[in-house]
């Protein structure tokens, strides 16, 4: 089998989101970069099909040259091979345009993306890689069984899951639940020096203009201090006649 | 022209797609023109010209029993040619999540998910929508024809417009999915995250998950649903499909209760977009008594059964 996880390069969780150039752009300053959590859901979860079903994982990214490190974190993790698509990350459709087409050449068997980067929360460039390819797709997906050219995945639906036979080839916009938050791998000190000899190929990306731009960006307003209350009748009062939301 | 695609459950209208209407037409009325909603299975949809629409496309086929995301993206896709839509709107629940990027590929059309309110402007159209899980928004242009909108859930509310709606039967070519459906597990008697106007929430101050019974009493009281932190989905106190924030699900609703979660910003980011922000802890410290608009700084063991005992009363005196 062979798997492509697509790597989204985005700010650590724990980032205070700040704007720069006249609020146009993120302030990369002092930001630590990880793999988009729900694409590490992912990764693991391609390991573990290597390790127990034989795969070949490929990591893919579309970025510049500072989300090698990224890329590089993916394959201490155990990917076997990296691909890095050379072009700014503009938008989710071109980005989806882009890694449609190595995906299409690389005859990937399965493909990973995550539900949603934590950085624009496009959630859409698993579907429409999917769509642009004529492939099937289960998004927010929370388990995943393959055997031979059969998969049952299980998404989360409002409320609950649903169980869904379908088969390869096969897009999935994964989450936590694929594998645990405990499952996920620190890269050990043997994975990260054999991260270092393991190929990352940088490929030259296709034409695909963006649809959409981003003008710029806001924060949210300054928050009101808290009304600290001393009795449950007074918070009650409150959330009937003040606030009226019950 | 604008599109929206009304969604029901069980053949009755989601309260969403109502949100969705409403907010189509604001669109159709800033860009001067009609809206049509798409509805599938649906039974009744008369309440769709209440809040705006003029049209209903009705879709009637026992294939679509079952959600398929690819079927039904296609079938808005055709409801959106015909119509010669230039927007189309969906909501934010997991299946229009999930249909959303299909139709933009299906229609060539720009898609901006999470949007917040009406178009800045309409020509260039400029839409404000969250990023970064709810700590910023952004201001995006749009720039094909067509535009696809992903309405972030409770952002708009719901604003009576009397229309004159028709209906008419339509009859899409019926596509072919990958992808079956074979089975359905879904709690029928709880409040879903995603659905629910109040959601209360437990943390690791709760000590344990013996202690649930009175966050499950609370919410029952409130017609609630129960969330959680990600410590305790972590732990296995709770199901991870209760985890609440950056990781987990997002929550808007009207009322959020923090019972013992101090606060990390993982999660405040989750929790942002709801209305009024409630916080129990005993630790005044906690980080989450700066996010929240009303707090209580006590025992959540003492305070919470007060809560739930209180409005009780209040709800048989408002009944």
């Amino acid at each position: 089998m062979k798997i492509a996880v697509c790597i989204s390069h985005v700010p650590d969780t724990t980032s205070k989101i700040n704007f720069t150039d006249g609020d146009s752009s993120f302030d990369t300053n002092g930001v630590q970069f990880v793999i988009n959590p729900n694409d590490e859901f992912g990764l693991t979860r391609a390991m573990w099909f290597k390790e127990k079903q034989g795969a070949t994982v490929h990591v893919l990214n579309v970025g510049g040259p500072e989300t090698e490190p990224t890329l590089r974190k993916a394959l201490a993790i155990g990917a076997d091979e990296a691909i890095r698509i050379n072009t700014a990350a503009t938008d989710g459709f071109s980005v989806a345009k882009q890694l449609a087409h190595v995906v299409k050449e690389g005859g990937y068997d399965l493909v990973i993306g995550g539900r949603e980067s934590i950085d624009y929360n496009g959630g859409m460039v698993p579907g429409m890689i999917a769509k642009m390819n004529g492939l099937n797709f289960v998004n927010t997906c929370i388990g995943l069984e393959i055997e031979g050219n059969e998969a049952m995945a299980v998404r989360e639906i409002d409320g609950g899951k649903e169980t869904i036979k379908t088969s390869l080839p096969l897009v999935i916009g994964g989450q936590k639940g694929l594998v645990a938050e405990s499952d996920l791998r620190i890269p050990n000190m043997r994975g990260i020096m054999q991260a270092r000899s393991k190929p990352l190929t940088v490929k030259e990306a296709v034409d695909a203009s963006p649809e959409t731009e981003s003008v710029k960006f806001e924060k949210p307003a300054a928050k009101g201090a808290v009304k600290l209350v001393d009795n449950v009748d007074e918070l009650i009062d409150l959330l009937h006649n003040e606030a009226k939301v019950i | 022209m604008v599109l929206v695609y009304t969604e029901s459950e069980e053949g009755k209208l989601k309260k969403i797609a109502l949100e969705a209407v409403s907010y189509a037409k604001g669109i159709a009325d800033a860009m001067g023109g009609s809206v049509t909603a798409v509805a599938v299975n649906t039974s009744d949809t008369s309440e769709l010209g209440k809040y705006g629409a003029s049209k209903v496309l009705q879709v009637s086929n026992s294939e679509l029993d079952t959600f398929k995301a690819e079927t039904f993206a296609d079938i808005i896709s055709q409801a959106a040619k015909a119509e010669g839509a230039k927007v189309v709107v969906l909501s934010s629940s997991a299946n229009s999540k999930f249909i959303a990027p299909l139709v933009a590929v299906n229609l060539e059309a720009g898609y901006v998910p999470n949007v917040v309110e009406l178009p800045q402007s309409t020509d260039p159209f400029k839409l404000k929508h969250t990023v970064f899980t709810n700590k910023a928004f952004a201001i995006t242009q749009v720039n094909t024809e067509v535009k696809v909108i992903g309405l972030g859930k409770n952002s708009y509310g719901l604003k009576e417009n009397e229309t004159p709606l028709t209906t008419e039967t339509f009859s899409p070519n019926i596509s072919g999915s990958g992808a079956e459906v074979v089975s359905i597990d879904k709690a029928t008697d709880t409040v879903t995250i995603a659905d629910a106007e109040i959601v209360v929430s437990g943390g690791r101050g709760l000590k344990g998950p013996e202690n649930w019974g009175m966050i499950e009493e609370l919410a029952s009281v409130l017609g609630a649903a129960t969330a959680c932190s990600k410590p305790v989905s972590d732990m296995g106190w709770r199901p991870h499909s209760e985890h609440v924030g950056q990781t987990g699900k997002p929550v808007a609703s009207n009322l959020y209760i923090a019972i013992g979660i101090s606060g990390a910003i993982q999660h405040l980011a989750g929790i942002n977009a709801s209305k009024v922000k409630v916080v129990i802890n005993n630790d005044p410290e906690a980080p989450f008594f700066k996010a929240a608009d009303y707090g209580i700084v006590g025992d959540a063991f003492e305070v919470v059964p007060q809560l739930t005992e209180k409005l009780k009363a209040f709800k048989a005196q408002n009944a």
